[in-house]
């Protein structure tokens, strides 16, 4: 019988394979899925990982996906290392792309350089605004962040679909639920020329650089991890549980606002209701798959980027539902989670019996 | 084999990861025998207890039960041979009743008549002298009663050897006096105990026999009422260890920290609230307070550090009143405290003693605008190892990777160096081997000596003798008048644990 | 009256789901696991019941798919949480996400199906009582084996050894595991059992509520279920309470609409959401009432042996 036994110290090894791991057990369950599918799995994993980035069109592509990811992971690594379960960078990510348009739909006969700033700005101050709520909640009434959070993205897609079908809505948009596009100054420039690719992604790696530098020299950083790691010794050293959740809190609405911000004014330009696929969903996934570590959610988001254009490549060449993206990230997340298990943990086989005397072993398989 | 002896272990060994609790361990126990285990922390006491209460299984050895060999492989199998447990913390539900508290022991066809059980449950306390309601909550009960509700369970479940795991930490000493009764009287009608504990004095007042276990070894068998305690602690720590320090009287200085009237309502159901404490420390002397845990010791300790926050003048520090700064502004005015419990409060136990260092030290410029100066960090780190000997492979160890004496000799000197006016320490040395209780005593003097205040909060009255010039109880969160150590009575503290003092106006009049 | 009677009888309808949810929840929060996951599992039982009884033509195959595979998709979070003394949340939430990507591979080709789900069955006698009979007693199937199902887990909280045991290994698994309870079979039971709940909450919603199958269909209501069980504090009798009255939430738009008042469907849908936050408001204003029925160990991992 394996018996599941604790380390005495946590495998540092581990903590870094376990996400090639799941990767690795995803990519085989993604194998036997095609194979029970009758489709070829080879010609699946394929269309899937790999034809997507073949050219630069398409690793322009990945960026472009990768910049939401990326902002809503960085400010979520903020919060999950202080041990704080905001799920809701979708929603910060909705009120970000809705409010970053308000402005731009009235700014859009407005030219000039600031036009983009102060777009993006109104978008940031939203999602910041969105996460407020969540982190007054939680400090001030005790209301446990999952639940607010999780409540806050659903009023938030409402609050969207309201403004989409009702204020914001195009005059002359054919009655469909959109606004108006967005005018150019208020548009982010592209970062190739002939690409989709646009500054997102910058922002996306400076905040990726800024979360590094945060827990790596800041001493508020420090506090974070104390808080997340041992709420009793923070309280002891006084560093303020309120203050730092508003501090992670509004993180987190800043870039995932600012991802909504850069959604609108990037690749679509106007305000739609399918604004977001669920990066702010898929960022959870991202921030566990790179360790909360600044390399690590860079990495991750280029993966997680990749199973939302592997989806669409796989409904397009193969016929397959769009819903394999969700089952794939999923499927990754699951056995990212069952891996890390062995971080704290390792196997061995049966009961343990080692270097005892002779006469104690024989002693031992005496039964009453 | 003779009929009369109940407990037999042969080559007992349980081995962890990075640690072998027993090495080859033999104990017997007879019927109607008061047996000793004794040995300090660490020494393999609980580990053994688990084993023969089927908690863990040995990894060799062999257990042999009124003549039979047996595998012990789960608890319940040990109750239904007779085995009772009466653990250190205790393994009752609070949310439960003591009656159903009991049933849950019980195998299910002798649970299921709650009348007959509440019968079963007074006719047991009441004949051993330990009365019990069966229908109250055991959230409402004392700490003494939570022991009682232990106690009778085994007696409910006809336990022919009771384990009673350090049963008198959590007790006043009149307290321990009853359960000595208790004991007496289970031995005399055949019942067979095993006393585990580390205060000598009870041990040779009670037990029998005892064996007594150092690092995970049996280091020698006496009869304790024949041997001296000196003696049974030389077995218990070898012979290369100092056993206490000496402590010179000191001349006390002016007042330091007044505490006027402190109430403190917890917002807890389970919680003490503290209620009008009153209290004068001066400069240069170490004043103690006594009391049975829970009692309130976690409420004023964390009211002092700044965790509880409370009206400002209500605490007075050099005249400065701080009742209502946060913990780190109190510790740049010089105010350091050592929580109670050292891994997950007092240090973080994943993360290095560099890193721990920043938690209270943050004050000593290892922190410039925001950004950790690593390298003072180490500084500090290396200084404090090195100071306080404490034994790690260096500042880069997690916390949670050094023994507990050495973790605490660690906090310590993290706070120590600091140059604090004022050290409260909560139980600095419960659960240390004895050399590092000595360096911590030491340190603790040297402060005193230096000028400091210290407030030790302590449940160990040993300690307190020996290191305070005053002392103090604390009960249901208030707080007994102080006295001069040399002018207490062990009965009289006992008393003031028990709560037998007047109110917290007389208290400021009498210290 | 008329009308009044509709709406409750709507209001119960809408209520069931939750309710069904909520209970299998607050047995596994007992026992001090915090599943998450529960809207992934809504979700795999609404398209396992759907498409079964598509195929086999049978509401009661159906049925025991959705139970089915909600407890598969609950042993799969036990292994994580229980066996691997994984973070419950973490594992909650992979749970869910796994379950809506699942559920909608699974249900992609089913899509624009329709299937006869549950109709109203009233029960002779009762079910002529004014008012009450129309909105408890000429229900459907599933309804009336939530009522069954609340009964059932109140009675084996208050009344069974069972409970006892429960409630025991929730309050202290180590003191459980010191008087020879195993907890973690105690664990993965009431795990399972809140699967089990969950994929029937499921079923209801895709086999009686509106009887077909779409994408992430169960709108959250597997969190508002986890909110109501923090909202009840852990009791059942203020499960069914709660259950109703965010029911009464969800469809208050449909009578305000009935009433004649304008509005966008989009701001009223918003209202179950905003009804869950102002309850978990309510709820922290006395938070040493919470703090009394908490189980204890609620979301910390266990490892027995040390």
């Amino acid at each position: 019988m394996l018996l599941l036994e604790r380390r005495p110290v946590d495998s540092a090894l581990m903590r870094w394979t376990s996400p090639v791991l799941a990767l690795v057990l995803t990519v085989i369950t993604g194998f036997f899925l095609f194979l029970a599918m009758g489709k070829d799995p080879v010609e699946g994993l394929r269309f899937f990982f790999i034809t997507p980035i073949s050219d630069l069109i398409g690793l322009a592509e990945l960026g472009l996906k990768m910049a939401p990811l990326l902002l809503c992971a960085a400010g979520l690594t903020v919060c999950y290392r202080a041990k704080l379960w905001n799920i809701g960078a979708e929603g910060h990510f909705l009120m970000g792309a809705l409010g970053a348009s308000v402005v731009a739909v009235q700014l859009v006969d407005a030219s000039g350089f600031w036009v983009l700033p102060l777009v993006l700005v109104a978008g940031v101050i939203a999602g910041m605004l969105w996460s407020a709520i969540a982190a007054g909640l939680k400090t001030h009434l005790n209301c446990n962040e999952i639940l607010t959070t999780i409540m806050l993205n659903y009023i938030a897609l409402n609050l969207l679909l309201f403004t989409v079908h009702g204020p914001l809505k195009d005059p002359y948009g054919f009655g469909f639920p959109q606004s108006v596009m967005f005018a150019e100054s208020a548009l982010l420039p592209d970062l190739i020329p002939g690409t989709r690719l646009h500054l997102g992604l910058a922002f996306g790696v400076l905040a990726a650089v800024a979360v590094w530098v945060l827990f790596a020299r800041s001493f508020i950083g420090f506090q974070l991890n104390v808080v997340g790691q041992d709420q009793r010794a923070a309280a002891f050293a006084g560093f303020g549980a309120r203050r730092l959740t508003w501090f992670a809190f509004l993180v987190g609405g800043a870039t995932a606002g600012l991802a909504g911000a850069s959604e609108v004014t990037g690749p679509i330009g106007q305000l739609v209701p399918q604004v977001s696929p669920g990066y702010g969903y898929t960022a959870i996934i991202v921030v566990f798959l790179g360790r909360m570590h600044a390399l690590g959610i860079i990495a991750a988001s280029a993966l997680l980027a990749l199973t939302f254009i592997g989806g669409e490549m796989l409904q397009i060449a193969m016929n397959m539902p769009k819903a394999t993206t969700g089952l794939f990230q999923g499927l990754l997340l699951f056995y990212l989670l069952t891996c890390d298990a062995f971080i704290h943990y390792r196997l061995r086989l049966k009961q343990p019996v080692r270097q005892s005397t002779p006469v104690a072993a024989s002693a031992a398989t005496q039964e009453a | 084999m003779t009929a009369a002896l109940r407990l037999k272990l042969e080559n007992i060994v349980k081995e962890y990861p990075g640690c072998r609790a027993n090495d080859g361990i033999d104990l017997t126990v007879e019927a109607g025998e008061i047996h000793a285990l004794l040995g300090e922390n660490g020494a393999g006491k609980s580990t053994l207890m688990k084993v023969i209460y089927g908690v863990v299984q040995p990894d060799a050895g062999t257990m042999t039960w009124n003549g039979h060999p047996v595998r012990v492989t789960s608890p319940a199998q040990a109750r239904e041979m007779g085995i009772g447990m009466v653990f250190q913390h205790f393994s009752l539900f609070e949310t439960l009743t003591v009656a159903e508290n009991i049933a849950l022991g019980l195998p299910p066809e002798e649970a299921r008549n709650r009348g007959e059980l509440d019968r079963r449950i007074r006719e047991v306390s009441e004949r051993y002298g330990m009365a019990l309601d069966p229908r109250r909550y055991v959230s409402t009960l004392s700490v003494g009663e939570r022991q009682r509700v232990e106690i009778v369970r085994c007696l409910i479940q006809e336990s022919t050897l009771l384990i009673l795991d350090e049963p008198t930490s959590v007790l006043t000493p009149q307290e321990v006096a009853d359960l000595f009764a208790t004991l007496r009287q289970l031995a005399k009608e055949g019942c067979s105990i095993l006393f585990i504990s580390h205060k000598l004095e009870e041990v040779r007042a009670l037990c029998h026999n005892a064996t007594v276990l150092r690092q995970g070894r049996v280091s020698g068998d006496c009869k304790p009422a024949e041997v001296s305690a000196a003696e049974i602690a030389r077995l218990m720590v070898g012979d290369d260890t100092p056993i206490s320090t000496r402590v010179a009287a000191a001349e006390a200085g002016d007042v330091l920290l007044e505490v006027r009237d402190l109430s403190w309502q917890s917002g807890d159901p389970f919680g003490t609230s503290l209620k009008h404490i009153n209290l004068d420390l001066h400069q240069g002397e170490i004043v103690g307070i006594a009391g049975v845990a829970g009692n309130g010791q976690d409420e004023l300790l964390k009211a002092l550090s700044g965790e509880i926050r409370s009206a400002r003048d209500s605490l007075s520090f050099g005249g400065v009143g701080i009742g209502a700064l946060k913990p780190d502004q109190r510790r740049r005015l010089g105010v350091a405290i050592v929580p109670e419990e050292r891994l997950g409060r007092g240090a973080v136990p994943g993360m290095t003693l560099a890193e721990n260092a920043l938690l209270t030290a943050s004050s000593q410029r290892l922190v410039e605008r925001g950004m950790i100066r690593f390298g003072k960090v180490r500084e500090f780190s290396r200084e404090v190892i090195r100071q306080f000997g404490v034994r790690c492979t260096g500042e880069d160890s997690t916390a949670a990777s050094l023994s507990g004496g050495n973790l605490q000799k660690y906090i310590i000197g993290r706070e120590a160096l600091q140059n604090p006016k004022l050290l409260v320490a909560s139980h600095p040395t419960w659960g240390v081997d004895v050399g590092s209780a000595v360096a911590i005593h030491e340190a603790l003097v040297r402060l005193r000596d230096e000028g400091a205040s210290i407030l030790l909060i302590s449940e160990d009255l040993d300690e307190l003798f020996q290191l305070c010039g005053r002392i103090g109880a604390i009960c249901n969160g208030r707080l007994s008048p102080l006295a001069p150590t040399a002018d207490l009575t062990i009965e009289q503290l006992g008393e003031w644990m028990a709560g037998g003092f007047d109110n917290g106006e007389a208290t400021h009049a009498a210290a | 009256m008329e009308l009044l009677t509709n709406v409750l009888a709507a209001t119960v309808v809408a209520g069931t789901p939750l309710l069904l949810v909520a209970l299998g929840e607050l047995i596994c929060e007992r026992s001090g696991v915090l599943n998450l996951g529960q809207e992934g599992m809504m979700l795999m039982g609404a398209v396992a019941g759907f498409v079964a009884t598509l195929t086999s033509g049978s509401l009661l195959v159906g049925v025991v798919a959705a139970i089915l595979a909600g407890i598969a998709m609950s042993l799969l979070f036990a292994f994580m949480a229980v066996t691997l003394a994984a973070n419950q949340y973490a594992a909650g939430l992979a749970l869910t996400i796994f379950g809506t990507g699942l559920s909608a591979f699974v249900g992609a080709g089913f899509v624009g199906e329709s299937i006869d789900g549950f109709t109203r069955v009233a029960i002779p006698l009762l079910s002529d009582i004014p008012v009450i009979g129309r909105v408890l007693f000429d229900q459907d199937a599933l309804v009336y084996l939530s009522l069954v199902a609340f009964a059932g887990v109140w009675f084996f909280l208050r009344h069974t050894r069972g409970g006892l045991l429960l409630r025991a290994v929730g309050e202290d698994p180590d003191a459980a595991n010191a008087n020879g309870l195993k907890v973690l079979t105690v664990r993965y039971l009431a795990v399972a059992f809140g699967g089990g709940m969950a994929g029937l909450a499921g079923a209801y919603l895709s086999l009686a509520y509106t009887p077909l199958w779409t994408e992430n269909m169960t709108a959250g209501r597997g969190w508002i279920a986890l909110a109501l069980v923090v909202f009840a504090t852990w009791r059942p009798e203020r499960v069914v309470l709660g259950a109703y009255l965010f029911g009464a939430a969800s469809i208050l738009h449909l009578v305000l609409q009935g009433l004649g008042w304008k509005s966008s469907t989009e701001l009223l849908a918003m209202l179950p959401y905003v009804v869950t936050i102002l309850m978990l408001i309510l709820l922290s204003w006395n938070p040493a009432r919470t703090r009394l029925n908490t189980p204890l160990s609620l979301g910390q991992p266990y490892r027995p042996g040390r």
